[in-house]
């Protein structure tokens, strides 16, 4: 019986793989990723990781998958075409992926560890458990859990100011204007995301920039207005 | 089933993700197959810790998942600051690191 779950999943596992690579939609590819998550979820359930799994669907094709179908659908890419210049690279690496996958079958398969020809070790009723992965995870391995905590919020920050906007930078021109004058006072900060308007300069501070015909622009947007990115 | 069939799945997702972050121009979907390279390896973890029978796979797997989780926060920050700044979504293009 588990050796018919193991084939389905495993089976899933890999044409959901596949379905990320070879599909052209970038939309389809996440939705193959999704199924490909799932499947994984049930081959962690047979080894009986029941959180891991749990967390799998959850976190990964849960809330991430969501996150990537936003941004699929922000971006709103057409297909890609199927036949791209791009020369011997795009024959070589399918290649390459084989030579790997021959190579790491030969490592696993020839390697001296006893246990890879066994179903594993004896039953135990905690193994991996919500309680065993949580005792584990305060006592043992504290450190790598805060750590953990502390990447996600670095991460978090990092995207808000990667992906934020630069309102009165976000034109045509872009360049060019770079290149003419120097960047406006508090353009493109955090600050100015929240409301305060670009070029805006507190009182009492003295500042010399020549600024930009943009700023201020958004009550003379005019023809512009209508294509300007992220303007909610 | 044995664990060495495990494994032999987790090799074959894991070159079918480093075989399309090498073909795919896109980088949404070089993220997408950095995922399957990442699940690769934990399910190679999940199975260790089967094989042992220790909990220490798990978490690791978790902290995995966790870093994956990152990765995909930034590396969606970045392709959303591409669009916003109207350059072209490929990777084959993007080759200057001037903003």
């Amino acid at each position: 019986m588990s050796a018919v779950i193991f084939f389905i999943a495993a089976i899933g596992a890999l044409a959901g793989a596949f379905g990320v690579v070879m599909l052209r939609n970038p939309f389809y590819c996440v939705l193959a990723l999704v199924g490909h998550l799932i499947s994984l979820a049930a081959l962690f359930l047979l080894l009986r990781a029941q959180f891991v799994a749990a967390a799998q669907v959850v976190v990964y094709a849960g809330a991430v998958m969501v996150l990537y179908l936003f941004v699929v659908a922000y971006i709103g890419e057409a297909d890609e075409p199927l036949h791209r210049p791009g020369g011997s690279l795009r024959i070589l690496s399918p290649l390459f992926g084989l030579a790997i996958a021959v190579e790491l079958c030969i490592a696993v398969l020839g390697t001296a560890l006893k246990g890879i020809n066994t179903q594993g070790a004896p039953f135990s009723p905690t193994f991996g458990t919500p309680k065993q992965i949580g005792q584990a995870f305060l006592t043992q391995y504290l450190l790598p859990f805060e750590l953990a905590s502390l990447l996600l919020l670095v991460a978090a920050i990092g995207a808000v100011v990667l992906a934020r906007r630069r309102r009165g930078l976000d034109d045509d021109g872009l360049d060019a204007r770079l290149h003419a004058r120097l960047r406006p006072a508090f353009t493109g900060t955090m600050a100015e995301s929240g409301g305060i308007p670009s070029g805006h300069i507190p009182e009492g501070q003295e500042v010399t920039i020549e600024l930009p015909e943009s700023v201020g622009a958004s009550s003379r947007s005019g023809e512009r207005g209508a294509r300007r990115e992220g303007d909610w | 089933m044995d664990i060495g069939w495990y494994l032999v799945v987790s090799v074959l997702i894991f070159c079918i993700g480093a075989a399309g972050v090498l073909v795919r121009p896109n980088p949404m979907v070089i993220l997408l197959c950095l995922e399957l390279m990442l699940n690769a390896g934990n399910l190679a973890l999940v199975a260790f810790s089967r094989m042992w029978g220790g909990d220490d796979g798990q978490v690791f797997a978790l902290i995995v998942l966790v870093v994956a989780a990152c990765e995909v926060t930034v590396g969606l920050g970045l392709i959303v600051a591409l669009h916003r700044r109207q350059l072209p979504v490929d990777v084959d293009e993007l080759n200057e690191l001037r903003g």
